[in-house]
């Protein structure tokens, strides 16, 4: 090793120090995150479907869930993935009070989405159809609150990037990381699609 | 104010525990001790703890490893001699509650804290080298990961002092490790142990993952890289697509532990047996993230000590394609007596037998480049040797506890306990020390003792054969697993033999420590050059030790094998007339704060202590945050430092390094 060799010139590929982006690296490895979530929920989407009819004696899906409600709640939380891609736009186009408007309209919708949520299990639990109820119940709880904890934590998040985008502008790291937050949160609604299928839609049949 | 914990957690009435947590309290004392009288405390935090080199993080593993696989061990030896004694009336001289424990932490930390520390550290340690990257994709993750894997390490050597660990076996299958059986604080040490490293685990699959698909040095294309880096995506990829589950099922069975949900219970329409199906979605992905590693040691090893290139290197790659997707379906084979349909067993066993082709293409692969190659017999080339026939064994009893039939015979006896064993230790675990033996020049630039490290071989190779081969006896005599104490006469004989082999493998372990020990001792005579093996790949194109930012200049890549094309091209050792400024990562102690955090929140759950479990939870996510607006992050390496660097004599900071 300690020797040296003269390099013939034009002889083969001298390779360029490598200028990696590493907001490219960042976006794939949280992509790559973003598929371990979707495999966690998968399996608590097979709980789901293996434990559905596991009612104990207790109410079921029919007696439960009100679609008009569930509704507007799905709602709330589409139109906040619409408003966040405005944010994205905005972001990239470097207009940074576009930004944190869309931001905080996102914020809105994703803290109605929540709210809601709370109030139904709230509901559910006042009339005695917790998730100790039974194995259906336990399912229903895991799966829709574990989507619940997602998106509050997104929330959570998002209260950080604006006040990172208020103070820093937007830079290349404030915009990968905020490509990563809208990853998420594309990823929760499409998430949460599944849910409203697979949950109310064919719990209400 | 402290939860269920309370003094009576400490199990002074038990003398084994008691002089355990001595001689653990007198060696830390001993190195707490050595490290302050030597000063390097300091040295210690800032050069080690805190470093985000992936080759220093992967010496930590396999300290950590060797640690793990002492305390794994000692629990086997005890199992084994507690058998030998405990017959024909005699109850031994380990209590069940006791023997319990046992054998649960025995298969938790040889797996989880063992085998898989040994995995990760050989990949931190070689597959930046070989891809010719100067570090990992994220460095501090790579850190945190390490650490959390302590975590976990630590919660489970903990529930020796303080508490009880889970009775349940490793698997911990509910309803037995749902609240109504398992009421103590055991399974959730196992809970949260398993949690907080498993999360380790996680990171480190999408770090590597990312580090191989976009920090692959210049002209090196998918199908060029060195067949460790390849298993170990695989591997990589194992791990991102099946840690989830565990994560999902240990989350669930917390819930039904701590408020009363009803996923696996027996009241309320639980169903335990969703528990034991998504276990085993993960559980046996896992065994292949172990073993295809290891396969891909042996084919650097068999590769560079016959002094040919690698035999059917495409086939190589797609055979462990083959093995990761098949790994997926078959993981029904763990409980064919679930009771499902005739077809739905035959599927998974049919399943499972078709794995035994890829495997086999591996077989004879290896033994393709072995046929007219001169095979150099290394220390690395007996435990291939050794593997390659133990390994086949336990393959083909594989194959036959893969027959539902047979299997509702074998299910749960001491057949199938021989039968994994055989393929995890003559398969995963001498593919790591081969690969220790293979690597410890490059990663100390030193070689290790050779005598020792025969001996130490050729005590583990016969133990092993004496210690297993009695226990596939035992399984068709009908002896089943976990049993305490026995009266049959007709096993005796069997199990004093087994004994007699778990003493031979204690003997191999003996020899490895002193290896360990005289090669640090000898380091200034047993120097290694870059390249003391006549390597292939890259890792060998530099310095042993390697500089911190392993390549002074970026690698040239022509294909596979890129430093054995530049050897024969004669462009190997090669640098440019002038260095470029190169860019690092600074150390950081985030990783080491963060999981200290994490490991205190999964003490405080495990007692009920809930302040402080919201009080760590909350100091992660500040420590989180700082770091994240930390912009002091990285800096450039200028030429003038690495001409000074690479000036300097090959491997002349050894001494510095141990």
């Amino acid at each position: 090793m300690t020797t040296q060799v003269t390099y013939p010139a034009n002889a083969y590929p001298v390779p360029e120090e490598e200028h990696h982006d590493p907001g490219e690296n960042t976006l794939f490895g949280f992509w790559l995150y973003l598929m371990t979530d979707c495999l966690l929920f998968a399996s608590v989407f097979a709980t789901w479907g293996v434990l559905y009819f596991a009612t104990d004696g207790g109410p079921g899906p029919k007696e439960l869930f009100e679609l008009d409600y569930v509704a507007i709640e799905t709602a709330a939380l589409l139109v906040s993935s619409i408003t966040y891609g405005f944010a994205m736009i905005s972001a990239h186009a470097g207009r940074k009070g576009g930004a944190l408007f869309w931001l905080a309209v996102t914020f809105v919708c994703g803290l109605v989405f929540i709210g809601m949520e709370i109030n139904e299990f709230h509901h559910l639990i006042a009339e005695g159809a917790g998730p100790q109820r039974s194995a259906f119940l336990t399912a229903f709880f895991s799966l829709v609150g574990m989507h619940g904890l997602h998106v509050t934590a997104g929330l959570l998040w998002m209260i950080v990037m604006m006040i990172e985008v208020s103070k820093r502008g937007l830079g290349g790291k404030t915009l990968t990381r905020l490509g990563c937050l809208s990853m998420f949160w594309h990823f929760l609604d499409v998430v949460w699609i599944c849910v409203f299928t697979t949950v109310y839609l064919m719990g209400a049949l | 104010m402290f939860g269920k914990l309370t003094l009576d957690a400490i199990p002074y009435h038990e003398p084994i525990i008691v002089i355990t947590l001595a001689v653990v309290g007198l060696v830390g004392l001993f190195v707490a001790a050595s490290v302050t009288k030597m000063g390097k405390w300091g040295y210690l935090w800032r050069e080690w703890l805190t470093s985000v080199d992936h080759k220093r993080l992967g010496i930590m593993y396999i300290i950590l490893a060797l640690v793990m696989l002492i305390r794994g061990f000692a629990d086997a030896v005890m199992m084994r001699t507690q058998l030998a004694v405990a017959t024909g009336g005699s109850e031994g001289y380990l209590p069940p509650e006791h023997y319990d424990q046992i054998f649960t932490a025995h298969g938790v930390i040889m797996i989880i804290f063992m085998a898989m520390p040994m995995m990760i550290g050989l990949m931190n340690i070689v597959l930046p080298l070989q891809i010719g990257a100067r570090d990992v994709a994220f460095p501090f993750l790579n850190n945190l990961s390490f650490w959390l894997a302590v975590g976990g390490a630590v919660l489970i050597n903990i529930s020796l002092g303080v508490g009880e660990f889970a009775k349940t076996g490793w698997v911990a299958y509910p309803p037995l490790s749902g609240l109504s059986y398992s009421p103590g604080v055991g399974v959730d040490y196992y809970i949260w142990a398993l949690q907080i490293s498993g999360l380790g685990t996680l990171l480190t699959g999408v770090n590597f993952l990312v580090t191989v698909f976009k920090m692959r040095a210049p002209g090196m294309k998918l199908m060029d890289m060195p067949i460790f880096t390849w298993t170990c995506t695989w591997a990589n990829i194992l791990i991102v697509a099946s840690f989830p589950i565990l994560t999902a099922v240990l989350g669930m069975l917390t819930l039904d532990r701590y408020l009363d949900f009803h996923f696996f219970t027996n009241e309320g329409g639980g169903n335990a047996m969703m528990y034991i199906n998504l276990f085993w979605a993960w559980g046996h992905p896992e065994v292949y993230i172990l073993i295809l590693p290891a396969f891909g040691i042996f084919s650097e090893v068999i590769s560079t000590f016959t002094g040919k290139r690698l035999f059917g290197y495409k086939s190589m790659v797609w055979a462990s394609g083959a093995i990761s997707i098949l790994g997926f379906i078959v993981w029904l084979h763990h409980f064919f007596t679930m009771g499902s349909s005739a077809n739905v067993n035959a599927f998974f066993g049919v399943a499972t037998m078709i794995i035994s082709i890829p495997t086999g293409v591996k077989l004879f692969n290896w033994l393709f480049t072995i046929y007219r190659g001169r095979l150099r017999f290394a220390v690395p080339v007996l435990w291939t040797l050794g593997f390659m026939v133990t390994f086949t064994i336990g393959g083909m009893t594989g194959v036959l506890l893969a027959v539902p039939g047979a299997d509702f015979v074998l299910h749960n006896s001491l057949f199938l306990i021989a039968h994994f064993h055989n393929t995890i230790i003559g398969g995963a675990v001498f593919g790591y020390l081969a690969g220790i033996a293979f690597w410890f020049p490059k990663a100390t630039g030193f070689h290790m003792n050779e005598r020792l490290g025969k001996a130490a071989f050729w005590f583990w190779q016969i133990g092993f054969y004496v210690a297993f081969m009695p226990l596939y006896v035992l399984g068709f005599m009908g002896m089943t697993r976990r049993l305490n104490h026995t009266d049959n006469p007709l096993w005796e004989p069997w199990l004093y033999l087994a004994a007699f082999g778990a003493g031979l493998i204690l003997i191999g372990v003996v020899c490895q420590l002193v290896q360990l020990f005289v090669s640090i001792r000898d380091r200034e005579q047993n120097k290694a050059e870059g390249d003391p093996w006549n390597g292939h790949t890259l890792e060998w194109s530099t310095t042993s030790p390697p500089p911190f930012y392993n390549f002074a200049s970026t690698p040239i890549v022509e294909g596979i094998d890129a430093y054995t094309t530049a050897k024969e091209k004669g462009y190997a050792g090669w640098r440019p007339e002038k260095f470029a400024p190169i860019h690092m990562p600074r150390n950081t102690s985030a990783g080491i704060l963060m999981a200290g955090f994490l490991t205190v929140m999964g003490f405080a759950l495990i007692w009920h202590i809930w302040w402080l479990a919201g009080a760590s939870f909350v100091a992660t996510i500040v420590t989180l945050l700082v770091r994240a607006y930390d912009d002091d992050v990285d800096y450039y390496v200028q030429p003038d430092e690495i001409e000074r660097i690479e000036g300097s004599a090959a491997g002349a900071k050894v001494a510095e390094q141990v």
